[in-house]
């Protein structure tokens, strides 16, 4: 595991940030802290990028320890925060070549990174311009690309896409599956489901500084109630008569009856209506969605 | 540290510099301030109150030894500001993230700091001069007097540099460091000490700025060193040692938070 962390635990005051959070990530994957305002997304990075200390726990980064070699962490590391850290007063390119310096790439290995990444997100045209002049977006990305200059092994995006709009979030998510194509192992915090959905090999929920669950985006919709078939009748009188030939819950005027998932499942429920001469109004195939497992299990 | 690290340390440190002084040269707004304002200031107290004073000289020779430690007041506010502006952006958790050593990021502010603060005294110097000032001093004395006020300003930099680390905000950073405005005002910099009242004149003759600029003026236009000069090495000395500790130590404590 390139990324381990065990019993984190953080207050700040009376309040109990973290209480106790264990983590581990494989190398080349992407894990998703998933989790409302609040949740302790942004400590547990920050005692991973050792900028915050842990008031109790352990965590190594390829086997470096957070709080014994925080140098060493930091060489294999980059984290992309919240806000974006870019110099507003700097060009793109002085940003790029001064983060590549202080990772003491030589000179020319910076500017030959700068160039290839400056290209990579589209902003070879915007190099020379001061970053106050660029939109939302382009910071992100600009942000992204210092922290990509050295290479890195292990990512941390917090809130990558927070505040951007669809078509820069968008192309966030593109560059995201690009790093996970080279093999870079990706650790991102998101408020979006979807994003966590389609980004990541595996959740964790965070709430109220723990862990609620964790796994595969299947595995916990798995948990939180299987798929189901809906079978909407237009009468009560079927519905009951329905009910009583196939195993199921009984919500107004449907019949909600767990399923496999599979065709011959769907073809064996609606041999039996028709056996017994029902005609159900309307037939649908429901997953539950990560938003049904945040809601039950944040609740 | 081994060689390999004091190296990259000093790669670090000019980086972050580079990055400092780019910045300050960009900062259009504290530039101005830092550079204009003490010219207006040598301006309104040589030709506005200066009439009035009597300091048994001419008054823009005792005034400008003054009104350059006040320029340097104002340029390590400035600092205070900057440095807090950067620790409350994102860029700072950014650079804590990097392997490089933890005083890199405030030496390049402090030198950027010691940058301006050279140049706008230069400036307040050449334009003293186009006012009448007529210091007496020979090269060894100019030489002695920009030493000493590299000295101050250097450690008044780092006094700076602390203050912004600990500010809650720029705002409240630019709060912090108002009585390095405020203390020239009651030091000998624009009236003798003896001219006011007596329960003021000893805050007046020992608080650190008073032996800087009686240095200064010794070695600029004659007038009595006595123990001035060995007062003013030792403030400035034990303030430089103070404040290097204090904002180093100021900046660690921060990044375990």
């Amino acid at each position: 595991m390139i990324v381990e962390a065990t019993g984190l635990r953080k207050s700040y005051g009376a309040t109990e940030v973290l209480t106790g959070v264990d983590l581990s990530v494989a190398e080349g994957s992407v894990l998703a802290l998933l989790g409302p305002n609040g949740a302790g997304k942004t400590t547990t990075v920050r005692i991973l990028t050792t900028l915050t200390r842990p008031d109790s726990g352990t965590a190594t980064i390829a086997g470096y320890d957070v709080l014994r070699e925080p140098a060493q962490v930091r060489g294999v590391i980059s984290l992309t925060g919240q806000y974006a850290a870019v110099d507003e007063n700097q060009t793109g390119r002085e940003n790029l070549v001064m983060v590549g310096r202080l990772m003491h790439l030589g000179r020319r290995t910076a500017q030959r990174r700068t160039g290839e990444l400056l290209e990579q997100f589209g902003l070879t045209d915007a190099m020379d311009r001061r970053v106050k002049t660029y939109s939302g977006g382009m910071r992100r990305k600009l942000d992204l690309a210092m922290s990509l200059i050295a290479r890195p092994r292990v990512i941390f995006l917090d809130e990558p896409t927070t505040g951007l709009d669809p078509a820069s979030r968008s192309a966030m998510w593109d560059a995201i599956v690009e790093l996970v194509r080279d093999g870079t192992t990706i650790l991102l915090t998101t408020q979006y489901l979807e994003e966590a959905d389609r980004l990541a090999d595996r959740i964790v929920l965070l709430d109220r500084g723990r862990i609620v669950a964790s796994g595969t985006a299947d595995a916990l919709k798995t948990q939180i109630g299987g798929e189901r078939i809906e079978l909407r009748f237009t009468d009560e009188v079927q519905l009951l008569k329905a009910a009583g030939v196939l195993s199921g819950v009984v919500d107004q005027l449907v019949l909600n009856v767990p399923s496999d998932g599979t065709a011959a499942h769907l073809h064996q429920v609606l041999d039996v209506l028709r056996d017994n001469g029902l005609t159900p109004e309307r037939v649908s195939s429901h997953r539950p969605t990560l938003d049904d497992v945040f809601l039950a299990l944040t609740a | 540290m081994s060689h390999q690290g004091v190296v990259a340390a000093c790669s670090d440190a000019v980086t972050m510099i580079d990055r400092s002084v780019r910045l300050a040269r960009r900062n259009v707004d504290t530039l101005f301030v830092s550079l204009l304002l003490p010219l207006l200031m040598m301006a309104l107290f040589v030709y506005v109150f200066g009439g009035a004073i009597n300091t048994g000289t001419e008054y823009v020779n005792y005034v400008v030894p003054g009104i350059l430690l006040l320029t340097t007041g104002y340029g390590a506010s400035s600092t205070a500001m900057v440095v807090a502006d950067d620790m409350h952006s994102g860029m700072i958790d950014r650079l804590r993230s990097l392997p490089i050593h933890s005083l890199a990021v405030l030496t390049g502010h402090v030198v950027a700091s010691v940058a301006r603060n050279a140049t706008s005294t230069a400036i307040v110097i050449l334009a003293s001069l186009a006012m009448g000032f007529r210091p007496e001093g020979g090269a060894v004395d100019w030489l002695a007097a920009i030493g000493l006020l590299l000295l101050y300003v250097v450690a008044l930099s780092w006094l700076a540099a602390g203050l912004g680390v600990i500010a809650k905000s720029v705002e409240s950073a630019s709060t912090l460091s108002f009585f390095m405005l405020f203390l020239p005002y009651l030091s000998s910099a624009f009236v003798q000490p003896e001219s006011m009242p007596s329960w003021l004149r000893p805050i007046s003759e020992h608080q650190p700025i008073t032996p800087v600029i009686e240095t200064v003026r010794s070695l600029l236009i004659g007038t009595p060193m006595e123990s001035n000069g060995r007062v003013a090495l030792a403030w400035c000395c034990g303030l430089l040692l103070f404040s290097v500790v204090l904002a180093t130590s100021l900046y660690r404590r921060r990044s375990n938070r």
